[in-house]
């Protein structure tokens, strides 16, 4: 039994894959095409089959050193290289290189008549031949329902088609068929019947007049792969597929902080800034300054040495540049620097996936510590609410799984809840400051306030926004008795206040003054008083005095009469005498 | 290489023939004895070059051959090709296009109407 289980499980494991060097497809088809076995891929025309192809042989040859045969049906392999040179592909070189077998299958039904039997033994032996010639491990054919055209016996080209398949497996050639997508069936001539280990469609829809392809696995025999529509993109640098949602929210979360580049804003959040890594939202109705901000927030990052990457929808390059100049920023020098990349796309240029997918390259050529997306709801023009809503989200996933600080400005229109962004994707957003006017005795004024953020006790106060032209001044809004007052109305009450406060400084000085005055007049009184008081106090000493003294005097005479009397009694001649010289 | 001259065949040119084979198959040697018959019989110049592709595979690039056996004319031009055993006369000589003996003549005309 347990041997059983054992030999089971190295059944599963041993079912090889081919990586196929195309971004996200081998994610999502986890690890690459099956090793040795042939996949279907199919779709209409124009949705990049032979991309898809091609991809798949030039990065077996050039990265997984597994070369590679190409037989086309359809085109010469000279229209083919020529085809996918704007891609970066040389298949000339590729071949001269013993990397690459082109061979070209040309099938003119006209040129070609048919008496009796015959089997495609040929075409075999071309195959075998270009297999050995470069040591093949990757075939690619494009498309043998071509085939079908050529030959008018469909009992022979379909018994030949199965052995070319069963052939192929039997060489254990990693092949890549593309086949036309036919009405209601997933190829044309049915070729699935024959395949059926991996088949992948693409498809190439347009929306709203703007397409995006998409890639969906519709069957792979014993592997688990995404069963999603995928949307993908071909540009310069090959195709790539963009997984619709990274599967678990497991970011690596940092605690350091960035500042906003508005020392103002910083003080509301902590006094330190944004945390690094995190997704800011600045929405606002028009004209409440968010590109400023988010410019603020560009400058600081290229300041400190960081890269940054800017995302304009609505400004070209040269115009941000000059309006910025008006608050004192110059891009020009930063992006001269290499420190900002400022790309500036319409946002109808693409589908929605499409701009997703431009992102995820620059991102990855660019590698910014943070980047700014001005502004997000421009995209939701060329497509609906529900697929802005998932691209954000998957941006947001993307940027926070490698430490990007996002900055998106979102405009609110007017008439519609402040505390509601556009897109919706508020809840995905760390940090998100509210922009708004306020109108007021026929002016508008900016002003701002941390609606939320995640993590930090951020300042809750509604601060006036003032543009000037070197920086950005948050300044704290008037609120008093008259309400919330900003711009001139502030300005006006603080010029009144300050009246008032004059006012009340004066009327406290002059009761001051005055009481000093009173004192003064006290002092003055008390001190005339008491100078009265000493005058009277002399002349009445003085009378005293005088009284004093009569008093002795008469006491003298009294006694002097006294004696005298005695004398006249007894010695008459001395009493009148005395009495002369008293007087 | 064969050459042979026969009365029936009115045009002067050399009708060159390449016959692509893969081994000795069954099929293969059919169409080979099948094209010397109509060869002796309908054409006055003529020359067959038998190619096995197993023994060279890089010459079926060349003529963009898929069907085995497969019968070339690549001269006069324009080329022309012919798959299968040839068990078909008539069909061998209207792709050919050569003309035939004149008791052949009514059903080349139809063919050639049907080219």
């Amino acid at each position: 039994m347990g041997i059983r289980a054992k030999s089971a499980s190295h059944v599963l494991t041993s079912l090889e894959k081919a990586p196929t060097g195309i971004k996200g497809l081998d994610q999502i088809s986890s690890g690459g095409l099956p090793k040795g076995r042939t996949t279907i891929v199919c779709g209409g025309p124009g949705c990049g089959k032979t991309m898809l192809g091609i991809e798949f042989l030039v990065r077996g040859a050039t990265e997984f050193n597994e070369p590679g045969v190409l037989v086309a049906f359809e085109e010469t392999p000279q229209e083919m290289a020529r085809n996918v040179a704007s891609l970066g592909f040389d298949l000339q070189e590729l071949a001269d290189r013993k990397k690459l077998f082109l061979d070209y299958v040309y099938i003119e039904p006209s040129e070609i008549a048919e008496t009796g039997d015959y089997d495609l033994e040929g075409l075999f032996i071309r195959l075998q031949h270009a297999v050995n010639t470069v040591g093949a491990k990757r075939v690619m054919l494009d498309t043998p329902e071509a085939l079908f055209s050529g030959f008018s016996n469909p009992g022979i080209l379909r018994a030949e088609i199965r052995r070319l398949f069963r052939w192929l497996k039997e060489h254990e050639l990693t092949t890549v068929v593309t086949a036309e997508r036919g009405d209601g069936t997933l190829t044309r001539h049915g070729l699935e019947e024959y395949v059926s280990d991996c088949v992948i469609l693409l498809d190439h829809r347009i929306n709203e007049q703007s397409s995006t392809r998409r890639m969906r696995i519709v069957k792979y025999r014993g592997t688990s792969h995404g069963a999603d529509e995928y949307p993908f993109l071909i540009d310069k640098q090959g195709m790539s597929v963009l997984p619709l949602t990274s599967l678990e929210l497991q970011h690596e979360i940092s605690n350091e902080r960035v500042p906003t580049g508005i020392p103002d804003l910083d003080e509301m959040l902590e006094g330190k800034g944004y945390f690094r890594g995190s997704s800011i939202l600045l929405s606002g109705t028009a004209g409440s300054g968010k590109t400023t901000m988010a410019a603020c927030f560009a400058d600081a990052t290229c300041r400190r040495g960081e890269r940054c990457l800017y995302i304009g929808f609505e400004e070209s390059v040269d115009q941000m540049n000059r309006n910025m100049q008006s608050v004192g920023l110059d891009f020009e020098h930063w992006i001269k620097k290499g420190l900002l990349v400022h790309e500036a796309w319409r946002p109808t240029q693409y589908g929605i996936e499409m701009h997703l997918l431009r992102i995820h390259k620059l991102v990855e050529k660019r590698k910014p510590d943070s980047l700014i997306m001005d502004p997000v709801t421009n995209l939701i023009t060329g497509s609906t609410r529900q697929e802005v809503h998932s691209m954000l989200m998957r941006l947001l996933d993307f940027l926070k799984s490698l430490q990007i600080t996002a900055v998106f400005t979102s405009l609110t229109s007017s008439g519609q809840a402040l505390e509601q962004s556009e897109v919706g994707i508020s809840s995905l957003i760390d940090t998100w400051i509210l922009l708004r006017d306020v109108e007021l005795n026929g002016e508008r004024n900016r002003v701002l306030h941390v609606l939320k953020s995640r993590g930090m006790a951020h300042s809750q106060q509604v601060r006036e926004f003032v543009l000037t032209d070197e920086a950005i001044k948050l300044i704290p809004a008037y609120i008093g008795p008259g309400g919330v007052l900003t711009g001139s109305s502030r300005l006006a009450q603080e010029a009144k206040d300050k009246a008032e406060a004059f006012a009340r400084q004066r009327e406290i000085e002059r009761g001051q003054q005055e009481l000093g005055c009173k004192r003064d007049a006290l002092h003055a009184q008390i001190q005339m008083l008491q100078a009265q008081f000493a005058a009277e106090e002399q002349k009445l000493a003085q009378a005293i005095e005088q009284s004093l003294a009569r008093e002795h005097q008469l006491e003298l005479d009294q006694k002097a009469m006294a004696r005298s009397r005695d004398a006249i009694s007894r010695e008459d001649s001395s009493t009148p005498m005395k009495k002369a010289a008293g007087r | 290489m064969k050459k042979k001259s026969q009365a029936v065949q009115t045009s002067e040119e050399i009708v060159q023939l390449r016959l692509y084979v893969a081994g000795q198959t069954p099929k293969s040697l059919t169409a080979l004895s099948n094209l010397k018959r109509i060869c002796n019989e309908h054409l006055k110049h003529f020359r067959i070059e038998v190619i096995d592709l197993m023994k060279n595979p890089q010459l079926a690039q060349g003529d963009q051959i898929l069907a085995i056996p497969t019968l070339v004319r690549s001269l006069p031009i324009p080329i022309r090709k012919i798959i299968g055993d040839l068990s078909n006369t008539e069909r061998v000589l209207v792709g050919l296009d050569v003309r035939s003996t004149s008791s052949e003549s009514g059903a080349k005309a139809a063919a050639g109407k049907a080219l």
